[in-house]
């Protein structure tokens, strides 16, 4: 069984996001990138399905400009056997990423794919369910336990009203939770390792899939500034402010 | 327990200039030599933190073309400007009567972080291998006591030392011959300083708090390529210290505040000194209304010549800062750190090639401009020990009338952490609030940083005694940690009426002022799991 992991670079989740002085966009610039938290998990539940002699090959992809390539590297040092690096510049919107990945999984043929349940950067949450739907493969979003069966997977999912199991047919999408596992770190050797598995240089026009942006950004602003709380004396002043002043009740 | 060993010709700890310009000098000489670097940091550039007014000497000769090479060096720097600070008033010094080395018109005005960034590519492009979130946190010796490598750091052990299931032992490195380049206080430096007894005969180090802030500002208040420092208010006059402000690209500012750690009165906390120098009408009309984007801490070396300790050893060399190579007058280390890294790269090449003992760093770094620099500047700092204006009296006829040629050398009497006087003899200050506008506190400012230290890692800030906190220091300094550390990691708190010490190690930016100010040495600071600590962007 081969297993197609995506992986993005976003930015890290500890730096603090700053907005653009003229709110065309978040800065970037010297700003610290990791691989996309979810994807984490992804990646590692993949290498633990090989490790238990589930699969066979592991070949992650992502998308993006040349700096992208080390996410990639990233996931070959802790047990992917194979890189794909679709280049591509610019914002690439959901539908866009489904199509590439779509044209991957015609020439790599996968048995599954895995991927984050949504990236840290746009909180889209589109990638998984749209490529399941391009390529009417059946998926199992947000997954924090998956149990490899014969020619099925069995996933329990984390939706809003706590844990649902759903059982799906091989091929499949799979969108991972951070809850599905503890990712590995990458031993020094094993990046150095990584440096000398292959890695596939191609660009989205190589796979004929157009990535030009369906939605116009206007602009990007910081949330307002959350006001400062009061205190109040006693319940029957909470009960008139929240009933007169916030009138919530 | 057996580890897994890596070979490598040239071991190299910490990814900053010093480091980084001894890899790439080590590749230029010889292609064929293997070096690899280890930063602790999340990616190199991320634990920088530096004014910085940058003097190209070192990089010209390292880069004859860096102009061609996109360098981030682009701010040259266009005016000058010296003021002495009163409560409320400024009195500015004419620049054509600064010493030569404060003057700084042929300097750039460059973030050192972006720096070492483009220097880690320059490197990488040569054939280093750089691996950044691995700190060497051992050192490992051979049978006959020379230096045989480092180790790397456990990953994945819990608050108790267990182990988790995501537990990755560290690795040797071994080398022919490892470099040292950790910065200020570095932890292994430290230790070896004291195995290899570094520092016979040298004077006690002296050590310097550094904060700083990138503020984005107006047009109407930014002029690119101003360059301005400050003296006097809010410190008295017996403590060292001042300000700069560096007018950088994109209408930013970089603001900070040096504090010598050889301050006396356990009251005083470097931050809130900061915090307080931006409420100046002189500094206030920079950066009204403008935007605090980033915030860090860093100390520094102040000691100079006197406090330089030996830099070679077998096996190993010390270089930049680990040692002490800033120059303190000039207010700037980047060009030394990375000139004594070019000399650690020479004197390995001769060494690997014909075998010349490690030894002879010693004698080219005696005959390179770093060491001349230097020396003229070896009597500025130690003057100050006389207050202020004696300071800059002597600095002005040692300086301008002789250009560091008196033919004595003062020197540094006391370490920094001996310097403290008991709280009860010294004045209370008091701090204003933070109006969260010009000022701030703490918590907001190590937000600004990125830092973050995996949950569930042993403490890395170690006790040597752990009831010392309560049992000495809050009677005699009302425990200063809360005060000296800029992040907010040392607390005294009250549970049921008794005090409390607790240490949150996760807010630590990694600057080592603990580890140098606590009175009794009581504070040993160690690597945290790798990758962990700030992620600074352009500091």
């Amino acid at each position: 069984m081969k297993i197609l992991v995506a992986v993005k670079r976003v930015i890290d989740y500890n730096v603090q996001i700053r907005v653009k002085e003229d709110n065309s966009g978040i800065v970037t610039d010297n700003v610290k990138m990791s691989t996309n938290p979810p994807d984490d998990n992804a990646i590692e539940e993949a290498v633990k399905i090989k490790e238990a002699g589930k699969a066979t090959e592991i070949v992650a992809i992502t998308i993006g400009d040349d700096k992208a390539q080390e996410t990639v590297r990233k996931a070959l040092a802790v047990g992917a056997d194979r890189g794909i690096h679709v280049k591509a510049d610019g914002i690439i919107e959901p539908l866009a990423v489904s199509k590439i990945l779509k044209a991957v999984v015609e020439k790599e043929k996968p048995d599954l794919v895995f991927m984050g349940k949504q990236a840290i950067d746009d909180d889209c949450n589109q990638t998984g369910q749209m490529l399941a739907a391009l390529l009417n493969w059946p998926q199992a979003t947000f997954a924090s336990k998956i149990d490899v069966k014969d020619k099925s997977l069995e996933v329990t999912r984390e939706v809003d009203e706590g844990l649902e199991t759903i059982e799906v047919n091989i091929p499949a999408i799979v969108t991972c939770d951070l809850r599905l596992n503890e990712p590995r770190y990458a031993s020094l050797p094993n990046i150095m390792k990584a440096k000398k598995k292959p890695l596939d240089q191609m660009s989205a026009t190589d796979l004929g899939v157009d990535t030009k942006p369906r939605i116009e950004q206007i602009k990007v602003e910081e949330p307002p500034k959350r006001k400062a709380g009061i205190k109040v004396a006693n319940v029957a002043e909470l009960v008139n402010k929240l009933k007169n002043e916030a009138k919530v009740i | 327990m057996s580890r897994e060993v890596m070979e490598y010709d040239v071991v190299i700890v910490g990814g900053g200039p010093s480091g980084l310009s001894a890899a790439i000098k080590l590749k230029q000489l010889n292609p064929e030599t293997n070096v690899c670097v280890l930063e602790k940091a999340s990616e190199i550039g991320a634990h920088i933190l530096s004014g910085n007014v940058f003097e190209t000497k070192a990089l010209d000769e390292l880069f004859p073309n860096w102009k061609e090479l996109n360098t981030p060096v682009k701010t040259k720097v266009t005016k000058e400007k010296f003021l002495f600070l009163g409560k409320t008033k400024s009195f500015s010094w004419p620049t054509w009567l600064l010493p030569k080395v404060q003057k700084n018109h042929n300097n750039y005005i460059i973030s050192l972080a972006n720096m070492c960034r483009w220097l880690a590519e320059q490197a990488e492009a040569l054939g280093v291998e750089i691996f950044p979130g691995f700190p060497a946190s051992e050192i490992i010796y051979n049978e006959d006591g020379s230096v045989k490598g480092v180790a790397t750091q456990d990953m994945g052990i819990d608050k108790e030392g267990n182990k988790k299931d995501s537990f990755e032992s560290g690795i040797e490195l071994h080398a022919k011959v490892t470099v040292f380049a950790e910065g200020c206080r570095g932890h292994l430096g430290k230790q070896l300083i004291k195995q290899f007894e570094l520092n016979k005969g040298k004077d006690p180090q002296q050590y310097g708090i550094g904060l700083k802030e990138i503020w984005e500002v107006d047009e109407s208040q930014h002029e690119e390529g101003l360059v301005m420092h400050t003296a006097g208010w809010p410190l008295d006059n017996k403590t060292y210290g001042g300000s700069f402000m560096y007018h950088a690209e994109n209408k930013q500012i970089f603001l900070g505040y040096v504090i010598g750690l050889d301050y006396k009165n356990p009251h005083l906390s470097p931050f809130d000194e900061f915090q307080r120098f931006k409420t100046h009408p002189s500094i206030k009309k920079y950066i009204e209304g403008g935007k605090r984007i980033s915030y860090g801490a860093r100390a520094l070396i102040e000691g100079g010549l006197q406090s330089l300790p030996q830099m070679f050893m077998p096996g190993a060399l010390l270089i930049g800062c680990d040692a002490g190579t800033l120059n303190m007058p000039k207010i700037k280390g980047s060009h030394t750190a990375m000139k004594s890294g070019m000399i650690a790269a020479e004197t390995i090449i001769e060494h690997l090639k014909n075998k010349k003992p490690l030894s002879i760093y010693e004698e080219k770094f005696k005959k390179s401009w770093v060491y001349e620099e230097l020396f003229a500047a070896r009597n500025v700092k130690p003057s100050f020990s006389w207050g202020l204006i004696l300071g800059i009296i002597f600095t002005g006829i040692d300086q301008i009338l002789f250009r560091g040629k008196l033919p004595f050398t003062l020197s540094h009497k006391h370490a920094d952490h001996e310097a403290l006087m008991p709280a009860d003899k010294m004045p209370k200050i008091d701090y204003p609030k933070p109006d969260n506008v010009l000022t701030f506190d703490k918590t907001s400012s190590v937000y600004l940083t990125g830092t973050n230290h995996t949950d569930n890692q042993p403490v890395h800030l170690h006790l040597k005694n752990p009831e010392l906190p309560i049992s000495f220091n809050v009677a005699k300094y009302d425990e200063p940690a809360q005060r000296y550390c800029p992040a907010g990691v040392y607390e005294v708190q009250k549970e049921n009426d008794m005090l409390k010490f607790v240490i949150n190690s996760q807010n630590c930016i990694h600057c080592k002022t603990c580890d140098i100010k606590e009175p009794s040495q009581n504070i040993n600071w160690v690597t945290p799991e790798g990758g962990g600590g700030p992620r600074y962007g352009n500091m």
